[in-house]
Order: structure tokens, then C-alpha cells, then sequence
């Protein structure tokens, strides 16, 4: 494989850049994979990845029905960061901390990880006390984070709207340094170049139709390029889980609704890192380009439309004019949405299930990009040794009946609404 | 913006309503036996089909009556709606 460099690029520049190599190849489906990833998002393209890394299994495809990073990882507003309070997901997601900011380097490819810090607003004094107890929470699990009492807020982001006659002063903040953002397509497209060289076939415009279980044995998949034949399959297609746990017979605790975000136009730079408002759901971040990069609450009603309301939009808005009311100036670029699994107690799952040989990833909620990388290092773990790393060991899919849910923001079974 | 035909008090915006999830999920009856499996299911389990899906919205600034929706999850398009105590087929 080619190796990207400022030579490689000076080099590929002499010849207008047409002889680049080509990223990734696109093969058709061989008759029998040793494992078979479903879905080729962040998440799917970084387990095939770190199953060939780490694993050395390599006669892996990733099926996908669309094209790799069409769906959520495309979608996602890019925020990184691992302020949770509960140790389970805190361990965690600081643990798909290091991978992220060595994640370049190991991958050859820019993903454009950008650590420049994350601020949670307060604005009463029980949010922060709550925010005190978080962060001491995080510390204790060796993440940084920082309790901001309101003056220092205002050094941070001076443009909120600080004057005494808004309807939720700012009381300060928790802040966690290190938390920050990254360019999501890259991190797609470097996890599927790295893992189509280590010999991972990526099959794009290929739907899965149905499965071969044989007596609670997984031995295979049908698809629209037909059957293929598997020892192992991994489900890592949030948005689409409930569809495919149809075919399988199995109904899951989530429901898939769908999430909106938007940019604003370009602006020269007075955002550094990514805000979000304590006093209502809505957080924003400014791209290196320069557009404000804005989200906030679910529609709010079961969906499989990757396109939102605008009654949703405009609500999730008012938050952010109360936060910041420069933002009325800004003209909007564009608004999308993408499919989320919403799992019932906010937290993902990362599990064998009850058919030897199919393994299930979903559930991500609000957060996947953030956890890609651990999230494909802890499942590729779970596949290639069949059994439950000691990261994912609270992510099981059976801790609903247990009673062992990981609801960090205590908000029960509905985590759509407040 | 869903336009949502209320059976009490006609085609309302959806901004009215507010959105109670799944009206096919049954509460397990009082004063049985209840296994942690039917607990399960109700709490937690749910199919979330794509396609057409039977709800319950409350007409929160409206009338304030649970009412229950069947409407497609993909294409948004709602088929028809009842008041909670009928049966939509």
C-alpha cells in the first residue's frame, strides 16, 4: 500500500495527482468468509480493521447496502470526548481516548483529531453540584475534567449571552480538556483502506436478505449478490438493528428514531471547542471550515426516515439563541438526520447473543462516532475470542432483565424525551 | 410538520401532541403471576418495525386525550387514528 506523506503528495503532484492509488479495492462477495462483518459504517470498517490487527483474522468482508460511510458516521455532529460518570462507560470510552489520538498515525490517514475541549453548562446551582460529582466521578476513572466556576466560562466563551436577564444565567461549567473533535469521513475511509490492505474485502451495494441459522448456529447470510457462508457474523448496523433483528426472530430493547443536526454558513473562527446548553438540549461546535455545527433533541417519534421535522429543528434552535443569541445572524447551511438506535437505558451493547456465532453491536444512542474506535477494538475481541472483553463486560445485552442497566443520566426507559 | 387527526378534535399540528411510543405493548394484568420475562417485554423489549406502526400520542395542548396513530415509520404518512380504547387493524 501506498503510504500518504508529504512526499507521496509532492511525488503524486508531478503527475496532476491521477496515479494515486486507489484506497480501497471493490471485490465481489466470495462464497465463505471466517467472519462477516454487516454494515460498513465507523464502527463495522474498525472491527474488520482491529480484527485483522489484533486478531490476524483476515478472510473477514464487511457487507454493507449502501456505500461505507454513507450512514451515521457521516452524519454525526464529530464530538469525542469520555465525560461519564458511570466507571462501565467511562472506562470505556477513555480507553477509545487513546486509540483516538494515535489514530492518525496508526492509521496513515488524517483523521483531523483535534482536542480542543468540551464545556457543559450549568445554570443553577444543583447542576453544579451534579457536575461537581461527574467530574470527580471521571477523575477518579483517570479522565481529566474541570469544574469552571462562571467567570472562568466567560474567559472560555465570551459571546454566551452573560447579561442578567437571561432565563438561565450560566452558573459555570464542567469541562473536560481533552474531549474535542475529529474529521468523521476520515476516520471511515483510513479504517477501510488499512483494513482492505491487511486483505478484508469491503462489499458495498450488497443487502442482507436473510440468515442461515442451523440449530442456534449461525452459518451464514443471504444477500442480494447471494448466500455467503460464515463462521461468525457481527451485527454493526445501528439505525437498521431492529430490521435485521427481525429476520433473526429478536426483539432487542431499542427503538430507532432519528436525530437531526445542521451547520450554519462559514464564519471566521470564536468557537474553539464544543458547548452544550445545561438548560435545554442543544450543543454546537465550529467546524475547521468554519460553519457552526449545531444539534440537539430526537424528533421524538419512532423513525426510519433519515430526514427530520422542522418543528424539531426550530426548537433545538431556540436553546441555542438563548446560549448564544449571535447565532440569529447566521444564515443555515443545511440540516440532516440520521437513524439512531435508542437503547432503553441510553448506553450501548456489545454482546454474543443467544445464536452461537452472531455477535451484536447497536445501540449507540446519541454517542457512536465518539466510541468508534473502541467500539470495533472491543468487538473485533468479542468475535475472535467469543467471549466479552473486560471493557464491554457492562455492555451486555442481558443487563435489562438483570437489572444491571447503566442509565447514566437516570432518565429510565424513554431517553428521547428530556 | 405531521398533521395529526385527533378523533376528539380533528386535524391538529403535531406540535400539540406529544408521543407515549408503542401502543401495542400490553401491560402484564394486575394481581397475576408476572415472570421477569413478560416484566421484560413490556419494559424494555420492543420491535420498532419499519413501516406502518401503531402508537399512542396525547393531544397534550389540546383535549388532552391519549389517542393511538397508526402511521409509517419510514415515509411519515398516517393511515389512521382511533381513540385509545378502539382497536386499529
Amino acid at each position: 500500500m501506498q503510504k500518504y506523506s508529504v512526499f507521496s503528495l509532492i511525488k503524486n503532484a508531478f503527475s496532476n495527482h491521477q496515479n494515486w492509488e486507489v484506497a480501497w479495492k471493490d471485490p465481489s462477495p466470495k462464497s465463505e468468509y471466517d467472519v462477516v462483518i454487516i454494515g460498513g459504517g465507523g464502527h463495522g470498517l474498525a472491527t474488520a480493521y482491529y480484527l485483522a490487527k489484533e486478531h490476524n483474522i483476515r478472510n473477514v468482508a464487511i457487507i454493507e447496502k449502501g456505500w461505507i460511510g454513507g450512514g451515521n458516521v457521516g452524519r454525526n455532529t464529530t464530538i469525542i470526548r469520555s465525560n461519564f460518570m458511570y466507571d462501565a462507560n467511562a472506562r470505556f470510552n477513555e480507553f477509545g481516548m487513546d486509540l483516538w489520538r494515535n489514530l492518525s498515525q496508526e492509521l496513515n490517514f488524517n483523521v483531523m483529531f483535534s482536542p480542543r475541549g468540551i464545556i457543559n453548562l450549568a445554570h443553577s446551582d444543583a447542576q453544579m453540584n451534579a457536575y461537581a460529582r461527574r467530574g470527580n466521578s471521571m477523575r477518579l476513572n483517570g479522565i481529566d475534567a474541570k469544574l469552571l466556576d462562571r467567570d472562568e466560562v466567560k474567559k472560555l466563551i465570551p459571546m454566551a449571552d452573560f447579561s442578567d436577564e437571561v432565563r438561565f444565567p450560566i452558573f459555570g461549567g464542567l469541562m473536560q480538556p481533552s474531549a474535542g473533535t475529529a474529521r468523521h469521513d476520515a476516520v471511515a475511509w483510513g479504517y477501510a483502506r488499512q483494513a482492505d490492505d491487511m486483505g478484508v474485502d469491503i462489499i458495498q451495494h450488497c443487502e442482507v436478505t436473510g440468515f442461515d441459522v442451523v440449530n442456534g448456529k449461525i452459518k451464514g447470510i443471504r444477500t442480494s449478490r447471494g448466500d455467503i457462508k460464515a463462521k461468525k457474523v457481527g451485527l454493526c448496523v445501528a439505525g437498521s438493528t431492529n430490521i435485521l433483528a427481525e429476520k433473526l426472530n429478536m426483539t432487542l430493547p431499542i427503538e430507532t428514531h432519528v436525530l437531526q443536526a445542521c451547520v450554519s454558513e462559514p464564519v471566521k473562527p470564536l468557537l474553539d471547542g464544543v458547548v452544550t446548553f445545561g438548560a435545554g438540549h442543544f450543543y454546537i461546535s465550529q467546524s475547521d471550515k468554519g460553519e457552526m455545527v449545531m444539534g440537539g433533541d430526537l424528533d421524538g417519534y419512532n423513525s426510519y426516515a433519515q430526514r427530520g421535522n422542522l418543528p424539531t429543528i426550530q426548537h433545538v434552535l431556540t436553546g441555542g439563541l438563548a446560549l448564544f443569541p449571535f447565532l440569529s445572524r447566521l444564515k443555515m447551511l443545511r440540516t440532516w438526520g440520521g437513524i439512531m438506535d435508542m437503547s432503553m437505558d441510553g448506553s450501548p451493547i456489545i454482546d454474543k447473543t443467544h445464536i452461537e456465532g452472531l455477535y451484536l453491536n447497536c445501540g449507540w444512542c446519541y454517542g457512536g462516532f465518539k466510541s468508534t474506535p473502541v467500539s470495533g477494538w472491543t468487538f473485533a475481541h468479542t468475535i475472535a475470542q467469543d467471549q466479552v472483553h473486560e471493557l464491554n463486560s457492562e455492555l451486555r445485552l442481558n443487563r435489562f432483565s438483570t437489572g444491571h442497566l447503566l442509565d447514566e443520566k437516570g432518565l429510565g426507559t424513554k431517553t428521547w424525551i428530556g | 410538520m405531521l398533521y395529526i387527526k385527533c378523533p376528539y378534535c380533528g386535524l391538529r399540528a403535531q406540535k400539540e401532541f406529544s408521543y407515549g411510543g408503542d401502543a401495542t405493548v400490553k401491560r402484564p394484568n394486575i394481581n397475576e403471576e408476572v415472570s421477569s420475562e413478560d416484566w421484560d417485554n413490556f419494559v424494555y423489549m420492543r420491535k420498532s418495525p419499519r413501516g406502518k406502526h401503531i402508537e399512542l400520542w396525547q393531544h397534550i395542548a389540546g383535549c388532552r386525550q391519549w389517542i393511538k396513530v397508526q402511521r409509517d415509520t419510514a415515509t411519515h404518512e398516517i393511515f389512521q387514528t382511533a381513540k385509545v380504547t378502539e382497536e386499529i387493524r
